[in-house]
């Protein structure tokens, strides 16, 4: 369906490599994530994900390699140019305590802030809407660090819609959170991405949900890639079992179709 | 309540003169007030020579140190970070007495020599005290401390050496504030006016660094000039408040920690009151230091370490259950 647009990413990772120091971290891994597409980016731990995350948002320099948003290297972007096509919700963790929910949300607003940060009309329109979509407008007087870690999560997610960028990079979001609020924030994104073509780069630890989330998945591996492509080609018994060094089967699911695995215990 | 300790330092001193009569000489050097009274005459010149130029002095010097303060702890996001503790002051002490004794151009280069000290120093701490891609609380104070005692040792070989200014120098050195009329204040003046402004107008980004230099960058901060930017306006500050005042400990520390308490963690709120309070807490300090033991005044610096460093020691012991920083 939406995969058909081939050749016209908006997200080009070219041949991609990465260290931190000595040890290598991403070796030549290329990827390409389309525009309307979400892209899951699934691996043991230690495969390179949040690297990978890390790179394309430009905050680590690549040793080899290129990427390309909207067909432009992304170095060549000022941190202001590049926060309005792309935003990233890290992992929860390490979060200014002292702000409210709400001041946290407005300052993914920054790229469009002035110097001062005043905020103008716009700027508080979108930080209600997002934080409406991300149900966390009854907190928004609470300090950050009095909410719980699958809030302070939905806090992060609600910042990046406010940052209102084509390009969404999410590492693990679903980590804290209880099944609903999971559900929730993939259901959320996946009509953010229909209504908006949004495009997605999302690393995942829930091979379901993956599967049930993402249009195609590409699959780290000790900083290599080691497959990409629908999920039900990627998610295969042979290569979890290779990659993850765990006995698992699949099956489709009976009404939906789609394709879910399950671990041998 | 600033103003109300401005008009109690003005007016009192070794010599009391009543706050009535300091406000009525005060407003009769306005053009368009014609006041007279009966005071002695060496009133007014204790008052416009001495006490107002000092008084002013004082309170921008506390206001530079508090401001100062506020900055670096959100820059290295550390509750203890203070232009005192983290070694900036004795560096910017240094690069004044240096000039001091050095240069016959003296005063108007002071500032200057106390502010490349100031660089120099919070570039060797920081570069000390990095583990990683963070600055935690314990290597930053230890490199702080390390830096800072390496430049007074410098300071005092420097003191010892050139030894007819040692005196002078020693006073300084506790945060004295000797020095007297209006000369200083007009050199040190416009540093740090332009210093406080720039700190000031930080307050955006200081809050939007809290999230981390990673996802600053992200949000769309160009992290590496913002911080260079703070850390100008921050040693400029401290420097010239240094150059004229001597070192003065912990009102940059204890200064910002209140007004967080109370008023929260919004940068652009805490720089401006930090300012604020830290020009009444000095002012404060400095009176009691010309009552107490009067006529003879006390360096300031040994009235903010007496109260300060207990204040320190609270903060340090409720520093890892933290919740409102």
């Amino acid at each position: 369906m939406r995969s058909g647009n081939q050749g016209n990413p908006v997200l080009d990772i070219r041949s991609l490599s990465a260290a931190y120091g000595e040890v290598t971290a991403l070796d030549r891994v290329s990827i390409s994530v389309n525009r309307g597409e979400i892209l899951g980016l699934i691996g043991p731990n230690g495969a390179g994900k949040s690297t990978l995350i890390r790179v394309v948002s430009g905050i680590l320099k690549a040793k080899a390699g290129e990427v390309l948003l909207n067909k432009q290297n992304i170095t060549s972007y000022t941190p202001s140019q590049r926060a309005r096509v792309l935003a990233v919700v890290p992992q929860a963790r390490q979060l200014g305590g002292a702000f409210s929910v709400e001041q946290a949300v407005l300052l993914g607003r920054t790229a469009y802030l002035g110097f001062l940060g005043k905020p103008s009309k716009l700027d508080l329109e979108k930080t209600y809407w997002a934080m409406e979509q991300t149900e966390v407008t009854h907190l928004s007087e609470r300090k950050l660090a009095e909410i719980s870690g699958g809030e302070q999560q939905r806090v992060l997610l609600a910042r990046a819609l406010a940052q209102d960028t084509p390009v969404l990079l999410l590492d693990e979001p679903t980590n804290h959170l209880d099944l609903k609020y999971q559900v929730n924030l993939l259901t959320l994104l996946k009509s953010l991405v229909n209504k908006q073509n949004l495009t997605v780069l999302m690393a995942m630890h829930d091979l379901n949900q993956v599967s049930g989330t993402a249009d195609r998945v590409a699959l780290l591996v000790d900083g290599c890639l080691h497959s990409i492509g629908k999920p039900e080609e990627v998610l295969t018994p042979e290569n979890i079992n290779e990659t993850y060094q765990t006995k698992v089967e699949s099956f489709n699911h009976p009404r939906t179709g789609k394709h879910y695995i399950f671990p041998m215990m | 309540m600033l103003v109300l300790a401005f008009v109690l330092s003005i007016a009192l001193g070794a010599v009391t003169i009543p706050p009535g009569n300091a406000l009525r000489i005060l407003l009769g050097k306005l053009p368009w007030f014609e006041i007279s009274g009966n005071w002695p005459e060496y009133f007014e010149t204790i008052l416009w020579e001495m006490r107002l130029p000092h008084t002013i002095l004082v309170a921008l010097t506390g206001a530079a140190l508090a401001g100062s303060g506020a900055a670096f702890q959100g820059l290295f996001r550390n509750p203890l970070a203070d232009p005192y503790l983290i070694g900036v002051a004795s560096g910017a002490g240094l690069g004044a007495i240096a000039i001091m004794s050095f240069s016959q151009a003296g005063k108007y280069l002071v500032p200057i020599g106390a502010f490349i000290g100031a660089l120099g120093t919070i570039y060797a701490v920081y570069a000390l005290a990095k583990v990683g891609r963070i600055v935690p609380l314990t290597t930053l104070i230890l490199a702080g401390v390390a830096v800072g005692s390496f430049a007074s040792a410098l300071t005092s070989f420097l003191m010892l050496v050139s030894d007819q200014m040692i005196l002078q120098a020693m006073s300084f050195l506790l945060g004295g504030s000797t020095v007297a009329g209006w000369e200083p204040l007009k050199i040190a003046f416009p540093y740090l006016i332009a210093g406080m402004t720039m700190l000031v107008i930080s307050g955006h980004s200081l809050n939007v660094l809290q999230f981390g230099e990673e996802q600053a960058q992200q949000l769309g901060l160009p992290v590496e000039k913002v911080k260079i930017l703070i850390i100008v306006a921050a040693s400029l500050t401290t420097a010239a408040a240094v150059s004229f005042s001597g070192v003065i400990g912990f009102v940059g520390l204890v200064v910002p920690h209140v007004i967080r308490m109370v008023w929260g963690g919004d940068y652009k709120k805490l720089i401006p009151l930090s300012i604020l309070g830290g020009g009444f807490t000095l002012l404060i300090s400095d009176l009691a230091a010309r009552i107490v033991m009067a006529p003879r005044s006390l360096p300031v610096g040994i009235v903010t370490a007496l109260v300060g460093a207990p204040f320190f020691l609270w903060i340090l012991r409720r520093a890892k259950r933290e919740v409102f920083w």
